[in-house]
């Protein structure tokens, strides 16, 4: 069976869906993205959906449950490049992929994901300060 | 009204629900149809094909082509002979799923369409009609 490609990009991982994707495969790449999450250790999965001419409710569960999944791995999920037609479907099917953060194209979906890095880095560098001050 | 011209298309696997969704769209572009209607209508088609071979057991759609004076447009009959639907009502309701789904497949499909019937016998069958209107 075909299988959706999962590229490591600094401490995230890219996924760009560019086939009309079957059930099969949706459930494969949840899977494969799981286990790359929990070996990787990335603190972010882009999926680039520019290729994709629909997202229906089959397609938006699998996008939900990735983003779900991500984040108990404590990966955050964006969901970069939508068509506006595909956009404006989605809302009027009542569907909100909820939990599922949304960019424009792929750099700044980076730049999403970069900047929670960098407030997990500060966080990580001001406990440490504290731990030095307490620990004299 | 000119006669509408029919074909049959099988739904019985999931590669078939990405056959009927191409040839939804090509056939939605040939009748005019811009991109955002062309993209509601092949996402409700998508809708209704995985729910006839997800809760039908596999059944077939029915594509004509319907012209009404300069109105051009598209019609879709999903058919099959599944267990049904025992209240209608019911699963069109946003939300309402008895397959761990979203439960926006046929409330979702009938604000994405022009024209939207749902016929269903317990025990029989259903059968769902969708239309789009350039
Ligand atoms: N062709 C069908 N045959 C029998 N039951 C159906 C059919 N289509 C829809 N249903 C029923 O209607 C419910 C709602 O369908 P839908 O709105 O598409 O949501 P979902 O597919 O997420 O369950 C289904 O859960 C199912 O119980
Ligand atoms: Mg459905």
């Amino acid at each position: 069976m075909e299988r959706i490609p999962i590229l490591k990009m600094g401490r995230a991982l890219l996924i760009t869906i560019q086939v009309d994707m079957h059930d099969q495969m949706a459930i494969a790449l949840e899977e494969d993205l799981t286990t790359r999450i929990a070996q990787t250790g990335a603190k972010g999965v882009l999926i680039d959906i520019s290729s994709l001419e629909i997202v229906d409710s089959f397609i938006g569960r699998m996008l939900d449950n990735i983003a779900a999944v991500s984040r108990v791995l404590d990966a955050e999920t964006v969901v970069v490049g939508m068509r506006p037609a595909v956009a404006i479907t989605l809302v009027e099917l009542g569907l909100t992929l909820q939990g599922v953060k949304t960019a424009l194209n792929v750099e700044r979906g980076f730049e999403l994901i970069s900047r929670r890095l960098a407030e997990i880095e500060t966080v990580v560098v001001e406990i440490g300060a504290e731990d030095e001050r307490s620990g004299d | 009204m000119n006669a509408p011209v029919t074909d049959t298309m099988p739904i019985q696997s999931s590669d078939d629900i990405v056959r009927v969704r191409q040839e939804v769209r090509r056939r939605a572009a040939a009748a005019g149809l811009g991109i955002v209607d062309q993209t509601k209508f092949v996402t409700a088609a998508s809708e209704i094909a995985r729910n006839t071979l997800d809760y039908g057991g596999g059944g077939i759609v029915r594509l004509e082509a319907v012209q009404d004076g300069a109105r051009k447009g598209l019609r879709l009959i999903f058919e099959d002979h599944g267990p049904g639907i025992a209240s209608i009502d019911l699963a069109l309701t946003d939300g309402y799923t008895t397959g761990g789904g979203l439960g926006l497949g046929l409330s979702g499909s009938r604000r994405l369409c022009n024209e939207f019937a749902i016929e269903s016998k317990p025990g029989e069958g259903t059968r769902v009609t969708i239309a789009r209107w350039k």
